[in-house]
């Protein structure tokens, strides 16, 4: 069975078919490829799939559990993260705070708990430390731990924003735009970074992305969205020499 | 190794909390031995409960404004609901309980609790609110508070507790032996002075203990997520609406219990004085101190609210004293040269300190 199963998947603003009929099935371990120009609604799925927009048509569910009509909240435990296209960091806190932000929901303790200072403050909050710092060495982050996310340069934000995503400790990964204003060779790094984070945390990764060299450097297949619709589908090679999808993208 | 490095964070942390506590211990000490001796005037002595009274209320104003990033301006709204329940309890139960010290901790712990409350249910429409609606919906609430409060009539007698909202119908209630506890308008007379300085102390090194050990915990940082980005925040499983149902009832409890320790220190109060301008001093309290910073709402309450009282002696031209320290206080607290030389002036500090150390050596 899939782990993502999307079906006949719409959302519709006023007048505006944002999104229509879009299906999707991810296996597990799969490093899947969303793209197309822009306003096709690549965004607007993420936003669905993570329930900050609720759909007007379809259904989706994880690993067999329907999270259709799910609030944010409840799609996070049941295992779906992401990051941003504009990075949404947690700015005015520690880079080694956001981490353990995205830990909120993996290693818990009361609000009384807290403020009392009672033992499993304590041995949370080391619990957290360990498992952060282990996280952020994995993305070469371990030495600006105490820096504020605000005053990391841009790679290492976007970075950043993976690892507290990896942190809720999700089933499905959703990069949104993960290489947007990075150099080439910041790009290459960060396609080893996606292909480790799939390979060592046994993730499957679905990513928007614009950049080609990317998608076909590292995605095994795409799907390519034109205004909320699906143009194609299938290997990324194949796809990416469909002359239709070449001409959605460079017009006729 | 690594973990040296994230621990520095939270040494850093620990240290920054051990100067606001050493900050308050020594504004204690200071008061404390300044009474002993006999030699503080009378005026001062006068200001010290008051004194940490705003503290608290501005410490936890700072857990809304500040940390959670919402705009309240019903604080005192909040305050005065511990004042009265705290008031009515100790008229009640005066003859009761006779210890002092009892009936006044239980006085603030009902204080604190309804206050608590009245947080949570005011909390759960403001939830949908941002900005400045949710700045005008608290403003609207501590209004209602303070105008429902100033009509209520509630006195005791042989048959019981007897209240009315009229003050006619009130007194044609209240039996022959019976005594008035709240007289509408004139709000309540006679409390039992309970408070006293150290106990205020002692509540407000607590407010500010717990508001820290809050910050520092994992609800403190769901808060400022949510205060960061709030749809970032949801994305990763935070409850935005628990989280902000916490930061408010926590709050509005400290608020009550400043308003206990408030009315304890008066021979009469009434609801009038809980209105919007006790609300935005509080906030003036926040923002001048610097928003977030619990170290700075003491000092900015302490400073700010002495001041005023203190420059009596010159007459009408206290208010424009008080104006020019606000400005003076709001540009040192923005101008980025100057906490420019703020910090090179620490840095500095620091050095000379280990250059002094290692001289000992």
């Amino acid at each position: 069975m899939a782990l993502l199963e999307v079906k006949n998947l719409g959302i519709v603003f006023g007048g505006l078919h944002a999104v229509e009929g879009f299906n999707l099935s991810l296996e597990k371990g799969m490093l899947y490829g969303l793209i197309g120009p822009n306003g096709a609604g690549k965004t607007t799925v993420f936003n669905l799939l993570t329930g900050v927009y609720k759909p007007t048509t379809g259904t989706f569910s994880l690993d067999g559990v329907k999270l259709t009509g799910k609030n944010p909240v409840e799609i996070s435990k049941a295992g779906i993260a992401r990051t941003f296209q504009n990075i949404r960091l947690f700015k005015k806190l520690s880079v080694l705070d956001n981490v353990k932000l995205g830990l909120h929901n993996q290693v818990k303790y009361s609000t009384a708990e807290g403020i009392l200072r009672l033992p499993r403050f304590f041995k949370s909050e080391k619990k957290m430390n360990e498992k952060a710092m282990e996280l952020l060495k994995v993305f070469g982050l371990e030495n600006e731990a105490s820096t504020l996310a605000d005053n990391l340069p841009y790679g290492k934000q976007r970075k950043l924003e993976i690892a507290r995503a990896l942190a809720t400790n999700p089933k499905l990964l959703l990069l949104d735009e993960p290489a947007a204003g990075m150099n080439p060779s910041e790009t290459q790094e960060l396609m080893d970074t996606i292909r480790f984070v799939r390979d060592n945390f046994d993730m499957t990764i679905l990513l928007i992305e614009h950049d080609m060299k990317l998608v076909s450097g590292i995605c095994e297949e795409v799907t390519v969205l034109n205004f909320g619709e699906e143009l194609a589908q299938g290997k990324t090679s194949e796809v990416l020499n469909n002359p239709e999808v070449i001409k959605a993208y460079l017009g006729d | 190794m690594s973990l040296f490095k994230s621990n520095k964070k939270i040494v850093s942390n620990t240290k920054n909390n051990l100067i606001t506590y050493a900050i308050l211990l020594g504004f204690f000490a200071f008061a404390f031995i300044w009474a002993q001796t006999g030699e503080m005037p009378r005026k001062i002595q006068n200001l010290l409960i008051p004194l940490c009274v705003y503290s608290i209320l501005a410490v936890s104003l700072n857990l809304v404004v500040g940390v959670l990033g919402d705009l309240s301006l019903g604080h005192a709204g909040f305050m005065c609901i511990g004042a009265y329940t705290g008031a009515v309890f100790t008229n009640i139960f005066e003859t009761v309980i006779p210890n002092d010290f009892i009936r006044f901790g239980l006085a603030l712990i009902i204080g604190g609790l309804f206050a608590a409350i009245f947080g949570f249910i005011i909390c759960i429409p403001v939830l949908r609110l941002k900005g400045d609606y949710l700045a005008i919906v608290t403003l609207a609430f501590g209004e209602i508070i303070k105008n429902i409060l100033n009509i209520v009539y509630l006195g005791v007698d042989s048959e019981g507790l007897k209240a009315s909202i009229d003050g006619t119908s009130y007194n044609a209630m209240l039996l022959e032996d019976g005594k008035t506890i709240i007289k509408g308008a004139m709000g309540i007379t006679g409390t039992s002075r309970d408070a006293n300085f150290i106990i205020a102390f002692v509540l407000l090194f607590v407010t500010v203990m717990a508001s820290l050990n809050l910050i520092n915990s994992r609800t403190g940082r769901a808060v400022m997520a949510i205060r960061d980005n709030s749809i970032a925040a949801q994305t990763i499983g935070i409850n935005i609406s628990k989280y902000k149902l916490i930061v408010f009832t926590i709050a509005s409890f400290f608020a009550g219990i400043a308003g206990v320790l408030f009315s304890h220190n008066m021979n009469s109060f009434s609801a009038s004085g809980f209105d919007y301008n006790t609300s935005i001093l509080i906030l003036v309290y926040v923002v001048l101190g610097g928003i977030g910073s619990i170290r700075g709402s003491v000092i900015a309450a302490i400073l700010l609210y002495a001041l005023p009282e203190l420059l009596r002696e010159v007459g009408e031209y206290r208010m424009l004293f008080y104006a020019i320290l606000l400005i003076v206080m709001m540009i040192v607290n923005n101008n980025e040269k100057i906490n420019d030389m703020k910090k090179s002036f620490m840095m500095k500090f620091k050095k000379n300190k280990t250059v002094s150390e290692g001289g000992k050596n």
